[in-house]
């Protein structure tokens, strides 16, 4: 029984696949806090590409990247849960379809 | 199968069983040590001085009956104490505790005495460490009871807070040592300056290894930073609605946690498995020199955690705001120091 | 042995992210997230990058999931009510929802296409996966050529910091 070995297209093919699982969680849920864990998977899925690439080329700058990427997700992570918490004191809700006050 | 697997194989069953047996000794020791502290008797009915007092423990909670609140969340309830002691199991399967050995010469080639040697040892240390803190988190808030919630949020709260100061202590002794893996840092420990101080880090780094020790009982919720599951506080915090077996293993999870932390600061600071007078005394055997080395390096652990057991009933505890102080505002910055001062020697002395 | 765990790894990662995206309740698909990141960590250390397969458990399943736990967990955050009846279909819904979906389709199909018409083959290079990159080459590059890089990124947590304290401090009266 041979398993194929994964190559760098099997790499990238994961991350496109799960870029798009994570494009479709944002649009389609409705909850302020799923959207956001849907981001979170976005940026795993380019971090894998990174890391796939850097692997094939055998340099440590995808690496390195993957660090500041995962460095500005967590900023990023802390600054909308901290809004995620101000709106939902504001609406008790946490359906982005509540929040229609700057529409005209 | 190849002979080096299988003593690997037998290496890791070895390290699981003896820490599932370093916990029921525990539950010994702590009951002992606290009541010497106390000026009584521990256990003394069940065997000879209480020795079989673990194993009535065990039997006992294994009768209990099994309680879950009907409103706590099933599947997360029953999961929380398996990630904790999951957690506080993987964390050791990295830290050596014993010089490369070839079994009395079974095998072509020397082992580790590890149960996985990764050149990154300390980071999946630390990593799985981080885990441990979901545990606490999910089982006070599947209890759906107000003391195990809060006991939970503030006890991991803590966890994470003091995890900083003890990732910034053990950099301090990665950039000494230059190098991740556990192994290779216990062996730059070896050898003595002027013939009778040992080069363990506890003499370059003092600040830094009670910066450790410190982040290691706060880490584990024991001693004087065991607010969040104290008795009179929170009546038994995060795992107040847990009975039985899920109970036994919070406890062992925190048990194992505290075999770890010791362990590690066995390695990292006293110099692991090195020590005086065995090698000569391997050596008159005709064994190799450090074949000898677990024995120091189980003294060195067992000292450590009476050491634990001495402080918690010793001290008394921190105040919840008082503990979360203590960690941001003294011991962050004193790590940082610490971290400073080391590379500013490193690079001036050429370490 | 590296093939077997790579599909293995794969499936717990995408099967463990479309649970994330399909949960109602906002607990499960945390503990999800954490488990796909779990399987990531697992990918990378078979990509030959231990270091970030470590930072990725410290810094995103040990920090950042426990953030949005603490936060799931203080709002009390009530589970996603089904939708009903026009809602309820895929590409039903609001306008932007069905466009939403439509533009997630999009995506999907022209990436799919992409690879399609534009693979290569290309076979990671021999040599044993444990041939790994040393955390010193990371470090030295760290902070030689990205040197401003790193400090604006903790020019950036600061702000961060900063940010989220005040952005989720209650008004004072």
């Amino acid at each position: 029984m041979s398993v194929p070995e994964p190559t760098l297209n099997s790499y990238l093919l994961l991350s496109a696949v799960l870029f798009c699982i994570g494009t479709a969680g944002v649009f389609l849920r409705r909850n302020l806090i799923t959207i956001l864990l849907s981001i979170e998977i976005m940026l795993n899925a380019v971090n894998l590409t990174f890391v796939a690439f850097d692997r094939y080329h055998g340099s440590v700058d995808g690496q390195i990247i993957v660090f500041f990427v995962m460095t500005v997700a967590a900023a990023e992570a802390a600054v909308g849960l901290a809004i995620v918490i101000a709106l939902f004191r504001h609406k008790e809700t946490l359906n982005p379809d509540a929040f229609t006050s700057l529409k005209w | 199968m190849d002979r080096v697997l299988l003593a690997q194989f037998i290496v890791i069953g070895f390290t699981f069983f003896m820490l599932l047996n370093s916990a029921a000794i525990l539950v010994y020791m702590e009951r002992k040590v606290a009541a010497f502290v106390q000026q009584r008797y521990g256990p003394y009915l069940v065997g000879p001085k209480g020795l079989l007092q673990p194993l009535a423990d065990i039997i006992k909670l294994m009768f209990k009956e099994e309680l879950r609140p009907k409103a706590a969340d099933s599947l997360l309830f029953y999961l929380a104490p398996v990630l904790s002691a999951t957690a506080a199991f993987a964390a050791f399967a990295v830290v050596p505790f014993g010089a490369d050995t070839t079994l009395f010469g079974l095998l072509d080639r020397p082992i580790h005495l590890a149960a996985a040697d990764v050149n990154v040892g300390l980071l999946v240390i630390f990593a799985i460490t981080s885990m441990g803190v979901y545990g606490i988190v999910l089982a006070g808030w599947s209890s759906n009871s107000k003391y195990s919630l809060l006991g939970g949020l503030r006890s991991s709260a803590q966890m994470i807070s003091y995890e900083l100061s003890y990732g910034l202590s053990f950099a301090a002794v990665i950039m000494l040592a230059g190098s991740l893996s556990l192994h290779t840092i216990v062996d730059h420990q070896a050898g003595y300056w002027l013939g009778f101080i040992p080069k363990w880090y506890l003499f370059v780094q003092p600040l830094g290894f009670f910066i450790f020790l410190t982040a290691g009982v706060a880490e584990t919720n024991r001693a004087p930073f065991d607010f969040p599951e104290a008795e009179q506080e929170l009546v038994a915090g995060y795992h107040t609605e847990y009975s039985s077996m899920s109970f036994a293993l919070f406890f062992l999870a925190e048990y194992v946690n505290m075999v770890t932390v010791s362990a590690v600061a066995t390695d990292l600071f006293l110099g692991g498995w090195h020590g005086p007078f065995l090698p000569t005394i391997a050596r008159w055997l005709g064994w190799q020199a450090d074949s000898l080395g677990w024995i120091w390096f189980l003294a060195k652990v067992g000292f450590l955690l009476f050491f634990y057991i001495w402080m918690r009933w010793t001290l008394p505890r921190y105040r919840y705001d008082q503990l979360m102080e203590f960690g941001w505002k003294w011991l962050l910055p004193a790590s940082v120091l610490n971290l400073l001062v080391t590379a500013g020697v490193v690079i001036y002395m050429g370490w | 042995m590296d093939a077997v765990l790579f599909w293995i790894l794969a499936a717990v990662m995408v099967i463990a992210s479309l649970l994330v995206i399909g949960q109602r309740n906002p607990m499960y698909s945390v503990l999800l997230l954490i488990v796909s990141f779990g399987a990531l960590s697992g990918l990378y250390v078979l990509l030959g990058a231990p270091f970030v397969a470590a930072i990725q458990i410290i810094v995103y399943a040990g920090a950042i999931m426990v953030l949005f736990l603490f936060v799931v967990m203080l709002l009390n955050v009530p589970t996603e009510d089904p939708p009903t009846g026009y809602h309820a279909r895929l590409l039903g819904g609001a306008g932007p929802r069905r466009f939403g979906a439509v533009l997630a389709l999009v995506l999907a199909v022209e990436l799919f296409w992409a690879f399609w018409r534009y693979l290569q083959p290309a076979p990671m290079p021999a040599g044993s996966s444990r041939a790994s990159a040393t955390v010193l080459e990371i470090g030295t590059k760290l902070f030689k050529d990205y040197a401003f890089a790193f400090e604006a990124t903790s020019v950036l947590i600061l702000v961060a910091m900063v940010g989220s304290i005040v952005l989720a401090r209650r008004e004072t009266k």
